[in-house]
């Protein structure tokens, strides 16, 4: 981070000299345009590019910024320069109040988000027009005076943007290497996942679109005095948020720079389309480019760049995982943050951790779970049996938050979290993996296993939660493949990638969801001899399992579900020889034609909500 | 604020509801692309207004009668939209990144429609201007009973064919799961193509009745999206009937508010109520 900063500035220092050249004026200008640009890109980039949420009204958030500034100037007198934070600020509130209507619906994705936004162009162009604040005609600010920062206006404009930009590069690149930057790209992976791992995912959103929308209105408030003449119809056109998703894109939206770099491109190559006829012309090359990065270079230029990059470092040091892996466990060793998950909360074994009382879970009209009683005993494994579709799944979904209970009472340490967020009971010391694993896809394995460690129940730093992530690798044998992305793996390492992900949150419970479904028979046996580890350390698992010969083998106690209630519960030998248990599992003439059914649709149905 | 006649009110309404159609007319090739083929497409729009440049054309130079140009625009535009399809297809593009390709698809036509007409703004004088019905004290204009008749006869249509016919069912299932569709025999590719030029053509029609009732501009293209869009979400994705049924509510409610307050407070009616069923949604899970 310090690297990036420092370069940044330098390049900014350099270029502030740029006025003091007595370049013509002409030149001043194009490079003002230039900087416009790379802010208004880096801003829209912060939020959308990191998160994956695609804003279509950073023109209103540019918009609102400008019209503030030309109220506060024509209207009530004040200097140009003081008008700034107000713009800044106006545009960031609007955004926070956009931000919390569109954010607290779960069901507002990505697309949602986007005609959302969209929307608010419009409406925000609508009230503009209809009020005082322009009223049809739009408003002049050729009575204000231009602050003198250079030689000549041009080069005030100049360093004017200049310093826009500087000040919203550093904000990226600020979040880029913060936790809210890594909170963000885990939701643009999978947003889900995030909030079960312990991101507060509605904060980080709200954070990043209020500084995005700040940002933005900034650069509107100088642009207004840059152009002078300020309407509602060349303010709040649809052109100004594709040309910056087109620069984004094209430099490449996963990295900081990437907007620099492509707002730079499209900005030149606009510019030399400039003038009657050609303007159409370079209209169209625009369309033409945006469509063949996204076909043939969807991670674009600088994406492209560095992706050849990090493969030519890779090739060069290959040994270096290991390395790092080692170092990582020689500093542990000299400083041994990780202890066993039980001894920071010495508490009598046999506990109980985790109540859940009349647990009702309805997706529409299935009901998944039909008032589950269930105790989690401190350091024990308990087994959650049942057939397809009974709901065991479920009942880790809904106590892990990932889904709302309907009905019921879910107590954790003695405290509800039922209602609670998910990202929360992540920090109370829940973790969870899933049945089919879902890896953050554009993350490594290294910080997919930090990120629970920095979100989780532990909440380390970066630095710790990487040395946390290498011990958690080692523990299940993925150090060489640290530095690989998810989809290189196959599909044991990616059950093992779910378990050290879990691991790495440092839980008080941890809940397995069928880690060993789909592995062979000798894989099985390393992970039953893993799991026996886990639970050597004194971790308190829940675990759900069709293959009896690890359930047997590794249970104290299990729970068998039947169409969403408990049907038996007690120790494994004894358990798995009651009458009703062997019906539900094997079925008699009168038990299949009764329970398959009832037991069939719900399988269905949470497969699909899940 | 004041408070109009009754006639007025009445006309009002009448005009949302030929509004609405048109609305409703854009929005069934949009929800049907993003609710059975994930496609988010932009080019709807563009495909729309460059039917409506062709009819224009013809009908202004040639002498073609514009609903005649239909014939002509159908198979085109549903030979365009396979062709869009294949390329989204061949290159696994995901909803997202559709959006944008289709938005560079919208700027090239948008370049494209301003190359050949100009940014200046086009009117199809057509002898159906000239018809107006008169009922009561209510006005009937043709060129916008052709819009709601289109409207209401293709919604229900496809609404039938998709409901009723095995081509339909074949369409529906593929949209659910496409292997498993694929599996049971159903040649999900070739009809997620058929499904492709349908909506366009569908854009086609809408370009038509656009061109008969409306002022045609390059930059025109713009306007439409955040109304057609609040109509597709409202409507339900992939439900033929939603987006006629949420563009009259539209474009009844966008009506009454011209009449009562200002013509140009008409955009936040759409945009309100699509915040309202934002909210009105259920929130986890």
């Amino acid at each position: 981070m310090r690297r990036s900063l420092i370069l940044v500035l330098l390049a900014i220092a350099a270029l502030a000299v740029v006025p003091w050249l007595r370049l013509p004026a002409f030149y001043e200008a194009l490079l003002y345009i230039i900087l416009h640009w790379i802010a208004l890109a880096t801003s829209w980039n912060l939020l959308s590019g990191y998160s994956g949420y695609f804003s279509f009204g950073h023109g209103a958030f540019f918009g609102i910024g400008m019209y503030t500034t030309t109220t506060l100037t024509v209207q009530a007198n004040m200097p140009f320069m003081w008008t700034l934070p107000f713009a800044a600020a106006v545009a960031a509130l609007f955004g926070v109040l956009l931000g919390a209507i569109a954010f607290r619906v779960r069901s507002v994705r990505a697309e949602l988000f986007s005609l959302l936004t969209l929307a608010m162009a419009f409406v925000m162009a609508t009230i503009i027009l209809n009020t005082r604040i322009d009223g049809g005609p739009g408003v002049s600010m050729a009575a204000v005076a231009v602050p003198s920062f250079a030689p000549t206006a041009s080069g005030t404009f100049y360093l004017m943007a200049l310093a826009a930009t500087a000040i919203t590069m550093v904000a990226a690149i600020w979040v880029f290497y913060s936790r809210l930057g890594t909170g963000l790209f885990a939701i643009h992976d999978d947003e889900d996942v995030a909030e079960v791992m312990g991101v507060p995912t509605y904060r980080y959103k709200l954070v990043a679109f209020a500084l995005s929308s700040a940002l933005a209105g900034l650069g509107g408030g100088i642009h207004a005095l840059f152009i002078n003449y300020v309407t509602a119809g060349d303010t709040f056109t649809i052109a100004l948020p594709l040309t910056v998703i087109l620069m984004c894109v094209l430099g490449g939206s996963r990295h900081w720079a990437g907007p620099a770099v492509g707002a730079t491109l499209i900005t030149l190559l606009l510019y030399s389309f400039t003038g009657g006829d050609s303007a159409v012309i370079g209209k169209g090359v625009t369309g033409v480019v945006l469509i063949a990065v996204i076909l043939f270079m969807p991670q674009g230029v600088l994406g492209q760049a560095l992706k050849w990059f990090d493969a030519r470092r890779a090739e060069k040091n290959e040994t270096s995982a290991k390395a790092a892996a080692e170092a990582a466990t020689a500093r542990i060793a000299a400083n041994p943050i990780s202890s066993s998950p039980s001894s920071r909360t010495e508490v009598a074994a046999g506990e109980v951790l985790l109540k859940a009382r009349g647990v009702v879970k309805q997706f529409k009209g299935v009901r998944a779970l039909r008032g589950v009683d269930l105790d989690v005993r401190r350091g024990e494994i308990l087994g959650l049996l049942g057939p397809n579709g009974s709901g065991k799944s479920t009942f880790i979904n809904v106590a892990s938050g990932h889904f709302a209970v309907t009905e019921g009472v879910i107590e954790f340490g003695g405290q509800r979290i039922s209602d609670a967020p998910a990202h929360l009971i992540a920090h109370g010391g829940i973790a969870r993996t899933y049945q089919i694993p879902r890896p953050f896809a554009h993350l490594t394995v290294l910080e997919n296993v930090a990120l629970p460690a920095m979100f989780g129940a532990a909440s380390l730093d970066r630095k710790t939660a990487e040395d946390e992530a290498w011990q958690w690798l080692e523990f299940t044998g993925l150090t060489s493949r640290a530095h690989a992305l998810p989809d290189a793996l196959n599909l044991h390492q990616r059950k093992f990638l779910e378990l050290a992900r879990a691991l790495a949150a440092r839980p008080q419970i941890l809940m397995l969801d069928e880690v060993l479904s789909g592995l062979t028979p000798s894989e099985i046996d390393e992970a039953v001899a893993l799991i026996r580890r886990i639970r050597d350390q004194g971790a308190t698992i829940v675990f759900v399992e069709h293959v009896m010969r690890a359930v047997m083998a590794l249970c104290d106690r299990i729970v068998v579900f039947e169409s969403g209630s408990v049907l038996a519960e007690g120790a494994p030998q004894d358990v798995m020889q009651r009458p009703e248990v062997v019906a539900a599992y094997l079925g008699d003439a009168k038990a299949a034609s009764k329970n398959r059914p009832a037991g069939a649709a719900p399988a269905g149905e949470v497969a699909h909500a899940a | 604020m004041y408070f109009p006649s009754a006639t007025l009110l009445a006309q009002a309404v009448l005009a949302g509801l030929f509004t609405g159609a048109l609305y409703g007319l854009l929005g069934l090739g949009l929800s049907l692309s993003w609710g059975m083929l994930r496609q988010i497409n932009l080019a709807h729009f563009a495909l729309a207004f460059l039917g409506a440049y062709l009819t224009y054309q013809l009908s202004t130079y040639n002498a073609v009668d514009p609903l005649l140009t239909l014939l002509l625009i159908v198979p085109l535009f549903f030979v365009l939209g396979a062709a869009l399809h294949w390329v989204l297809a061949r290159f696994k593009v995901n909803p997202f990144n559709s959006m944008l390709v289709t938005f560079g698809v919208t700027v090239i036509i948008e370049a494209l429609l301003q190359w050949i007409w100009t940014a200046d703004f086009r009117k199809l004088e057509s002898s159906y201007a000239e018809h107006k019905m008169k009922i009561g004290a209510l006005y009937f204009p043709l060129p916008e009973m052709i819009t709601l008749v289109l409207g209401v006869g293709i919604a229900v249509a496809v609404w039938f064919a998709l409901k009723r016919t095995d081509l339909g069912k074949a369409m529906r299932a593929a949209a659910e799961d496409a292997p498993i569709a694929a599996a049971f025999g159903v040649n999900q590719k070739a009809l997620a193509l058929m499904l492709s030029g349908l909506n366009a053509a569908l854009a086609g029609i809408a370009g038509v009745c656009l061109a008969l009732t409306y002022t045609l501009a390059p930059s025109q293209i713009y306007t439409w999206i955040g109304v057609v869009f609040a109509c597709v979400m409202l409507g339900g994705l992939g439900r033929p009937l939603g987006p006629l049924i949420a563009g009259c509510i539209i474009g009844v409610t966008e009506a009454l508010t011209m009449a009562i307050t200002a013509p140009a407070w008409a955009p936040l009616v759409s945009f309100s109520l699509l915040i309202v069923v934002l909210l009105a949604r259920p929130g986890r899970a």
